[in-house]
């Protein structure tokens, strides 16, 4: 207590830094780190892209030509593709799934809590920690299907391209249908019960309700979750690095795996900061449509302890 | 807000079971919503326990059994060669890689949102706009300038280069959750606090913290969570293995015993326990900290 007096009575002289008051130094140390790790990497990704660096040497300024590599490199629009493929995949799988268990939870209440402590196993596990295990899990001859000698399940399931990103889809549903079916849960808890008693006197059914009442009011939670879905899709870095490490081929080669082999594997640093400048775009311009689709500042009011 | 979500997971299901079932609907059970929900706990605790009882079985037993009958006799060598290949070492990396971002993180937050609600000055407002903007940059697409700096720092190959990074990136989501909780702090403390003559540094301590406290528990374990279990920023800034983190150290332990499965799963089994017993612990602080982010 005393060593904030104290301390206190020494800032009068910081705080004319900021030239606004008496707190706002306070926010200072912050600001600091976020610049310095946050703003200038985003920006300096943004410079790299115009030079050329093996990643331990000396960094040339080399005007556009990393640019004019990456976009005529076939490997580019393979792994928006891909990246595109895997983002629109897990939101359908998850979406339906989601909406779906959440309802139903928020409903149950005998079951439901039991089932939400153990629903949270798998979002407290590390995507490293996720992708080890599958990789074991899922193997052909040794894994849990061919264990059980179920034909369908042991599969050469990260051997083949179609199958490998299946899996993706499989273990990312995995992790994040329990997370998003709370948020529904959520969703579903702040609809308002006089809705559904209008309804019942108006003789609708389950089925009805669900459809005119339910969805309809979900609609700032869906847009919430697919939010968190499609931008998250973009960091599934960790899972298909130590899952597939992009294979088989190129099969599950990633917008941002593409720029950690272009970058880390290749060394060239110029053209995976191009790729790096195109995967924060993707982000922003993903995140601003469906800021767009949902309305905007509403969402974020409706969105209260979902 | 995090509170919000607590109350509603810990007393809702107590306080209003018959409202909250008429309202789904004359009491006639979810037939599909129940299904699906207990199918897809199946589907969420089958692998589960295929790698703790796997983790148990020497490597003969492994080809031989069935994949899902618990082990004969459940031996612990597998989890003995894991805390043999240095998993101790890993582990303190993990600690002290999370603990030394996580305090500062939050506490610098923590100023920067008690700065951000107590003034209406323009330049704090843009300040909270670039946190806010923060929000929508992937870290990965800011790997390689986070490289170079690490690199000129002279921090490469250190603890201290997951660090750094880690408490910028942990910012933006702390900074938007406690300044919400201090905005819910109700005017008239902070009056009375000005009135007895306190100065903002003391409110901020003696006011502001200990009615926040829920939110920066929650904000510590959701940015915790996530350095704990981070592997991008380690696999890039370092290098040797002294360095390696938990999740990086089960990347190669895969690598090196990729034949002995129960081990590679006792390796899994290990850097979760931890976080397993946070979870047994403050539940109820986990779960309002995973859904906080995304109420406001």
């Amino acid at each position: 207590m005393t060593t904030a007096v104290q301390r206190a009575s020494r800032t009068p002289g910081t705080s004319r830094v900021g030239g606004t008051g008496s707190v706002t130094w306070m926010a200072l140390p912050a600001l600091v780190f976020f610049i310095a790790f946050g703003v200038v990497p985003l920006f300096g990704v943004l410079g790299l892209s115009f030079t050329q660096w093996d990643g331990i040497g000396e960094i040339h300024p080399a005007g556009f030509d990393s640019w004019q590599k990456v976009l005529a490199d076939p490997g580019l629009p393979h792994a928006l593709q891909v990246t595109f493929l895997v983002m629109f995949l897990s939101w359908v799988v998850q979406t339906p799934a989601s909406i779906l268990i959440g309802t139903f939870l928020a409903g149950q209440h005998r079951y439901r809590a039991v089932l939400a402590v153990l629903y949270f196993i798998p979002l407290l596990l590390s995507s490293a920690a996720i992708a080890v295990a599958y990789k074991a899990l899922l193997d052909p001859n040794f894994g849990l299907g061919a264990g059980l000698n179920v034909g369908f399940l042991s599969q050469d399931w990260l051997g083949r391209d179609k199958l490998a990103l299946a899996a993706v889809i499989f273990i990312v549903s995995w992790q994040f249908i329990p997370f998003h079916s709370l948020i529904y849960q959520g969703g579903v808890r702040q609809i308002p019960r006089t809705m559904y008693e209008a309804a019942e006197i108006d003789g609708a059914g389950r089925v009805r309700k669900f459809w005119s009442i339910t969805l309809p009011q979900l609609k700032y939670t869906i847009v919430a979750s697919s939010t968190l879905m499609v931008v998250g899709s973009l960091t599934f870095f960790d899972l298909i690095f130590v899952l597939t490490a992009g294979g088989p081929g190129d099969a599950t080669r990633v917008l941002a795996l593409e720029m950690y082999k272009t970058g880390f594997q290749a060394n060239l640093m110029g053209p995976a900061s191009a790729i790096a400048v195109i995967l924060v775009l993707v982000g922003l311009a993903l995140a601003l449509l469906l800021r767009r689709i949902g309305g905007g500042g509403a969402a974020d009011s409706q969105l209260e302890g979902a | 807000m995090a509170t919000t979500v607590t109350t509603d997971i810990g007393q809702t299901a107590k306080v209003r079971p018959h409202r909250s079932r008429r309202r789904r609907g004359g009491g006639r059970p979810n037939v599909l919503g129940g299904l699906a929900g207990w199918i897809w706990l199946v589907i969420v605790l089958v692998p589960i326990y295929w790698i703790v009882i796997t983790s148990f079985k020497t490597q003969a037993n492994y080809y031989a059994m069935n994949p899902l009958k618990p082990p004969p006799s459940p031996t612990l060598h597998n989890y003995q060669l894991v805390i043999e290949s240095d998993f101790v070492q890993y582990f303190v990396n993990s600690v002290i890689v999370t603990a030394g971002s996580i305090i500062p993180a939050v506490l610098i937050s923590f100023m920067a949102a008690f700065a951000i609600v107590r003034s209406s000055s323009r330049f704090l407002k843009s300040v909270n706009g670039l946190f806010l903007m923060g929000l929508a940059i992937p870290l990965q697409a800011t790997i390689i300038p986070v490289y170079l700096i690490i690199i000129r720092l002279k921090l490469y190959d250190s603890l201290l280069a997951i660090i750094l990074p880690s408490i910028a990136f942990a910012i933006p989501l702390s900074v938007l959750v406690l300044s919400n909780f201090i905005r819910d702090v109700p005017k008239e403390l902070f009056e009375s606090m000005r009135v007895d003559g306190a100065d903002e540094w003391t409110t901020l301590w003696l006011l502001a913290f200990p009615l926040t406290r829920p939110a920066l528990v929650t904000v510590s374990i959701y940015n915790g969570l996530a350095v704990w279990n981070g592997f991008l920023l380690p696999l890039i800034l370092t290098q040797s293995p002294s360095k390696r983190t938990l999740p990086l150290a089960l990347w190669s332990f895969q690598g090196q015993y990729g034949v002995n499965v129960p081990a590679v799963l006792a390796s899994v089994v290990l850097t979760t326990l931890p976080i397993l017993i946070l979870y047994a612990i403050g539940r109820r602080q986990l779960l309002s900290g995973l859904t906080a982010g995304f109420s406001k």
